[in-house]
């Protein structure tokens, strides 16, 4: 299994790699970290005429702290996010989420962005992106505009990434105080991409939830959030009742598909399942607070 | 018997430090100059007539040395003879037909892999599609797309076999128990998939082959015919290190012959390495099944019989050693039991799908899982306990050697002795306490058990079960049987023991297993012998049951190398008698040395006697070889051909499993967690106990991949939906239980050690024990297993269709 | 002919270089142009682990990677372990347990648990567990290999 031919380039700018995308269009696939597009290479399911290799774009990587927001160049390895003591501090959903990302090895050359701009809905990503309300920062022929996570996943494995566009960066802001958060998945091994998984945040407030956020990984085209449900806990608070509720919520919001590992109604089950447990969880963690 | 000083150690390997190093030579490391790389053309399609294959561009690309297609393959070679009576042609590649998807079309060879793989992209086949079929009992119904023309149907075998009273046994039965069991089709994968490197010297018309086939050799045959070579111008060399094989590798030799074939057509040597993607969609496979089991009981639990209506689906060719599948545990089918009456429908189906052979276990996964199964449904009907229903069946411990109805002769063995210490050491009483309580607080907490007789050391003469007995009665008809060893040991001059042998081993550990072996045999030390194990066919003695397959090193391998040891031990003592000039029977041999019993006179060392027979070959005795080298062929007395009423002794040594899992599934996600897990082992002597626990454990593993995780998937066009190991779950260490293992040790008669197989092990047993545990803990859902693997959400949504909640 | 690239990079502290074409996975450089074939490739789509190596001293899989990426990198790879002969104490260790039958997944593992007792020197079975869960093995069933990490770390830890 040996990729067919390309041509290679590794800028070492943004603008070096923009430029090679005005020129060859959609003709040039980009190589981050390679964990995804470098196995379809091996396979011939994918056979680009270019490849642009973002790999020596230095100004990509990097984490920046201000004004209560977490900036990560899009370039940065998701090993490096693993062990970062301020991501485990201030964000520790993604912290969480990072460590059920395949395995370390994979994650030595992932980045956060190659997953965001893969977009599979069941890959933990773009599940805490979505669940954060997070802020992607694209860089074009026209220009950098900024896109919130729920207008960056169209589709299945489709972004609003336009064929001369990179993303350069994505801004979360930091967990609030009075916050606690959990990532539940359920998959058929240890790494596996989830059947279904599902990242939760609550803010407490004494008995009440000032705010809850929930997204769902693989039962959907995208990864789904569960605004319907975020609302019961918003109105409700975090009884076992609530969080029941918002749980059977999350299951009928969900659109699932079946395939040879589970049945869209298992999905959809587990969606219950899982919202109830990351709830409980993000619960008493707040609390504990 | 020599005292056992190194037999039974945990000795380390002395095959590690290579391996630790990255030095291990795999057929992939293989040195060679002007290697030229091959690649294939697959079949996109599952049923197709070819109607053109145009290489015009492809040769024209860079690289390209040629190309070889299915025309090549008509003019150049043969079919490979099959194992049935139907007229199945099964060639190298695909000649006007392909019918599986995945199924070579062409072959490239060119100078390095990706422009082989460029070149590929380049060729034009024209396909006419064809319908296709892939469940086995809808490819026996009239109108299912028929796969080989000249068959007239896609029964590649069938064959009704009847041993004892099995009509009056159900007549006279108080109970009687049916059901259908589904097995899926799995593969033990290896991480090394295959590998060949084919070399043609034109001038002498020799085609050398190295490659990762590790037997039966009796391939090696096969191959020469298919490739019209006279057999002592067919060199298979086994390399010197295979990346694990689990029988899965005895379907190399099909590719020994295409690339044998691209060699001698395009005048380099030629490499082809499988890649995983190749692996996954046409190399080898078990079969998957479907079984209709009766059993008739008595009220106390006693079996009667048993009757089993088997479709086993071999892929879109019945490739050689198929129907083992079926037949290969023919001898055992009563399993530890005694019952004496038993019925066998056994159809052998094709279908559009990858071919299957030998994997791990080799048909007793699947015959386990069936029997045992019904074990527990027996015990459930009478409600016993499934402990006491076994108790009540067992074949007893003074009752070997034991023939079952079916031909087998199990050698040794005490199965309620194994059983109980399974069940002492399982905790099993506790257990079910346990399980008293858990129910109470809604848990679904389960206890299966399975026992098992593991067969090993597969009879050559099993097989030829598949042909009817009228054809085997003919007078042109030579009957096959038996299961041999060679090995050489032999004394350098300057005294150092050196054994030879040749039986490609996987990972086993054989090097290691052997010098203990010699090193007692020849009161030495192990490290002082040196191993040589290269099966070459060129300069090694071998057979057609030649291989390390079928779990036959430890009996063969061990009891040739001891055999040689002693042989040469006779020949010192004969030897030294004449240098010392005294009689042969006053002299012994022992730590190293030739001395007389009374203690007279100067003992003679290994190295002075070799020293004097290599240096002065005058001193030999007239009469006696001038040569202290001795060789040793191992074989059985009970290898035999099947007799007229089918019975035949498949195996040659039987050991035995009991185990006992304890289970919990979450009620909200089906998943299954395995909180004990014991297995007991009577495999005879043991000759390294480490190397045996490595083995159950990695038994145990594939046993559970094939419950759990692992099925290669086809749709209804035969398209492989498990193509990656994204999607062909291979259990990693995150999901490996952690075993508790006990031996008991039952020496057979018919090894010179011992020793028996062990190598399939739990892979038989862990599909059943598991199965039965889940069975055990849905009781209060009444849901039982008969269908695997058991994945989380099809064992969910029989849950939810139990509890009434079913969409 | 098509474009090739100049690769120099240190692999097992020696400086190599070597010339491929883009698409040459790193991988096929390691094992073909440089010679080194203790790295195998089990699978080629980055789930076996056979082919893991330590690159810029973080394990990576390197049939996921082009030759053309290691230029300027250090790698090393199972045939940088032992040291002037002697065994690193994962191999020791690897040996003692019997951590290994058939070899081809090994060196993927070594450099695996490499990887973790770097990053987690006192880990527990699951995180080992966890860990190893990088590599495919088909014949040991893992626990001898956890076993013989387990014994590793304990043997790397500087002793208090």
């Amino acid at each position: 299994m040996k990729p067919s031919p390309f041509e290679y380039h590794d800028p070492t700018s943004v603008n070096e790699a923009l430029e090679l995308l005005r020129r060859y269009g959609p003709e040039a696939k980009i190589l981050a970290g390679g964990q995804s597009l470098i196995a379809l290479l091996n396979f011939r399911l994918s056979a680009p005429a270019a490849l642009i290799d973002l790999n020596r774009v230095a100004e990509l990587s990097y984490l920046k702290h201000e004004n209560g927001t977490l900036r990560f160049g899009s370039m940065l390895r998701q090993r490096a996010i693993e062990f970062s003591p301020l991501v485990l501090q201030r964000l520790p959903l993604l912290a969480e989420a990072t460590r059920l990302v395949g395995h370390l090895p994979t994650r030595t050359r992932g980045t956060i962005g190659g997953s965001l701009a893969h977009a599979d809905p069941a890959a933990e990503y773009p599940t805490v992106i979505t669940a954060l309300d997070g802020e992607l920062v694209i860089r074009g022929s026209l220009g950098e505009r900024v896109v919130r996570a729920h207008d960056f996943f169209q589709g299945v494995m489709s972004t609003a990434l336009g064929p001369d566009e990179i993303l350069v960066e994505v801004r979360l802001a930091e967990a609030p105080p009075d916050s606690g958060c959990a990532f539940e998945e359920f998959s058929r091994r240890h790494g596996d991409f989830a059947i279904a998984g599902v990242a939760a945040m609550v803010v407490v407030d004494g008995a009440r939830c000032r705010m809850a956020r929930l997204a769902a990984a693989g039962v959907g085209p995208i990864p789904m959030r569960l605004r319907a449900a975020e609302e019961i806990l918003e109105r409700e608070g975090l009884s076992e009742r609530a969080i029941n509720d918002a749980a059977a919520s999350a299951a009928e919001i969900v659109e699932p598909a079946g395939d040879l590992h589970a049945s869209a109604d298992f999905r959809r089950h587990l969606t219950r399942v899982l919202t109830r447990r990351a709830l409980a969880r993000a619960a008493d963690r707040a609390r504990g607070k | 018997m020599a005292a056992q000083k190194w037999v039974g150690q945990s000795l380390k390997r002395t095959e590690d430090p290579a391996l630790l190093t990255g030095c291990g030579a795999f057929v992939g490391d293989l040195p060679f100059s002007n290697l030229c790389h091959a690649a294939i053309l697959r079949s996109p399609h599952a049923h197709a007539r070819i109607r053109k294959v145009d290489t015009a561009q492809a040769l024209r690309a860079p690289g390209v040395l040629g190309i070889v297609t299915g025309a090549d393959a008509a003019r150049l070679t043969g079919p490979f003879p099959v194992g049935v009576e139907a007229p199945v042609k099964y060639y190298c590649m695909a000649i006007d037909k392909v019918r599986y998807v995945g199924e070579p079309v062409a072959v490239v060879v060119a100078r390095d892999r990706y422009l082989a793989e460029d070149a590929l992209d380049l060729i034009e086949v024209e396909y006419e599609p064809l319908a296709a079929v892939v469940d086995p009992e809808l490819a026996l119904k009239s109108g299912a797309p028929l796969l080989h023309e000249a068959v007239g149907s896609n029964l590649a075998c069938h064959r009704k076999l009847r041993y004892g009273d099995p009509e009056r046994a159900f007549l006279e039965a108080d109970v009687v128990i049916r059901a259908r069991f589904r097995f899926p089709k799995y593969s033990s994968t290896p991480i090394e998939t295959y590998g060949v490197i084919a070399s043609y010297e034109p001038t002498t018309g020799v085609l050398s082959v190295w490659s990762n086939f590790m037997g039966p050799f009796v391939m090696h045959s096969l191959v020469a015919r298919a490739l019209n070579l006279a057999e002592n111008r067919l060199r298979f060399v086994a390399a010197p290190d295979i990346g694990g094989s689990f029988g899965i590798k005895t379907g190399v030799y099909p590719y020994i012959a295409l690339i044998g074939l691209a060699a001698m057509n395009t005048g380099v040597p030629v490499r082809w390495l499988e890649d995983r993607r190749e692996h996954l969609l046409a190399s080898s496979s078990g079969t998957d099944r479907v079984a209709y089991r009766e059993l008739a009981a008595r009220k106390d639990g006693t079996i009667l019989a048993m009757r089993s209506r088997w479709i086993d689906n071999v892929g879109a060719y019945i490739r050689s050693p198929e129907p083992g599948c079926t037949f290969r545990p023919i001898s055992n089918w009563v399993g530890p039991y005694r019952f004496e009456n038993l019925e066998a429908d056994a159809s052998v189906v094709m279908t559009n799908k990858s071919l299957t052979g030998p994997n791990r276990g080799y048909g007793c996964g699947h015959l386990y899982f069936e029997m045992e199964r019904m074990v527990d449904l027996l015990a459930e009907k009478l409600a016993m306990d499934p402990a006491e229903v076994r108790r009540r069946n067992f074949i007893q411990a003074d009752e070997f050697p034991y023939r079952t109805p079916t031909g087998g002769l199990y050698d040794s063995g005490n199965y309620p002795g194994a059983f109980e210490k399974a069940i002492e050491t399982a905790r099993y009483d506790e257990l079910r306490q346990e399980q008293v309580r858990a129910r109470a607080q809604g848990r679904l907490f389960g206890i299966g058990l399975a026992v098992a007789v593991d067969p090993s050391v597969s009879n050559m003469g099993y097989i030829t079960v598949a042909l009817d007995p009228a054809v085997r009665s003919r007078p042109d008809y030579h009957p096959k049987s038996g299961a041999l060893e060679a090995a050489t040991v032999k004394v350098g001059p300057l005294g150092k023991v050196t054994v030879v042998m040749g039986s490609a081993p996987q990972g086993q550990g054989h090097r290691t297993v052997v010098a203990q072996v010699v090193a007692d045999e020849l009161a030495i030390a192990p490290d002082e012998i040196t191993v040589i194990d290269d099966l070459d066919t060129f300069t090694r003695l071998w057979g057609v049951s030649s291989g390390t397959y079928s779990s036959r090193f430890a009996a063969v391998g061990t009891s040739a190398a001891a055999l040689a040891a002693r042989k040469l031990k006779d020949k010192l003592i004969d030897y030294a008698s004449r240098l010392m000039e005294v009689p042969r029977e006053s002299l012994n041999y022992s730590d190293g040395m030739v001395r007389t019993q009374s203690g007279e006179g100067r003992p003679l060392s290994l190295r002075e006697l070799a020293g004097q027979a290599h240096w002065n070959p005058d001193s030999f005795p007239k009469g006696m070889e001038p040569s202290l080298e001795a060789t040793a062929v191992f074989g059985f007395a009970e290898s035999k051909a099947p007799d007229p009423q089918d019975r035949v002794n498949a195996s040659n040594t039987y050991g035995f499993i009991a185990e006992v899992m304890a289970v919990e599934i979450d009620p909200e996600t089906a998943a299954i967690k395995i909180l004990r897990y014991v297995t007991v082992h009577d495999a005879g002597t043991i000759i390294n106990p480490t190397i045996v626990r490595g083995q159950i454990y990695g038994g145990a593993l594939h046993g559970l991949g094939g419950a759990l995780y692992e099925e290669l998937v086809y749709d209804d066009e035969g398209q492989l939906l498990t193509g990656s190991f994204m999607d062909y779950l291979v259990p990693t260490a995150s999901e490996a239980p952690t075993i508790e293992i006990a031996h008991i040790e039952s020496p057979s008669p018919f090894t010179t050690l011992g020793a028996k197989g062990l190598g399939e092990a739990s892979s038989m047993t862990v599909a059943a024990v598991l199965a039965n545990a889940v069975s055990d803990a849905l009781k209060p859902l009444g849901i039982q297993i008969d269908e695997l693997p058991i994945t989380p959400s099809r064992l969910w949504h029989l849950m939810e269709a139990s509890r009434g909640t079913a969409r | 002919m098509a474009e090739h690239r100049k690769i120099q990079l240190k692999i097992n502290g020696e400086l190599r270089e070597g010339w491929a074409e883009p698409r040459r996975l790193l991988v096929d450089f390691i094992r073909d142009d440089l010679g080194l074939t203790g790295t195998h490739a089990g699978c080629e789509h980055g789930i076996c682990g056979a082919c893991t190596v330590l690159f810029n001293g973080e394990a990576v899989r390197s049939c996921l990677m082009l030759a053309v990426q290691a230029n300027g990198a250090e790698l090393l790879t199972v045939e940088g372990l032992a040291h002037e002969g002697k065994l690193h104490p994962l191999q020791q260790a690897f040996w003692e347990h019997h951590a290994l039958q058939c070899g081809f997944c090994t060196p993927g593992m070594l450099i695996v648990a490499l990887d973790l007792l770097r990053t987690t020197p006192s880990p527990n079975e699951e995180e080992i567990r966890h860990a190893l869960s990088a590599v495919l093995c088909r014949c040991t069933g893992y626990q001898s290999i956890v076993e013989a990490v387990d014994a590793a770390a304990s043997r790397l830890r500087p002793s208090r």
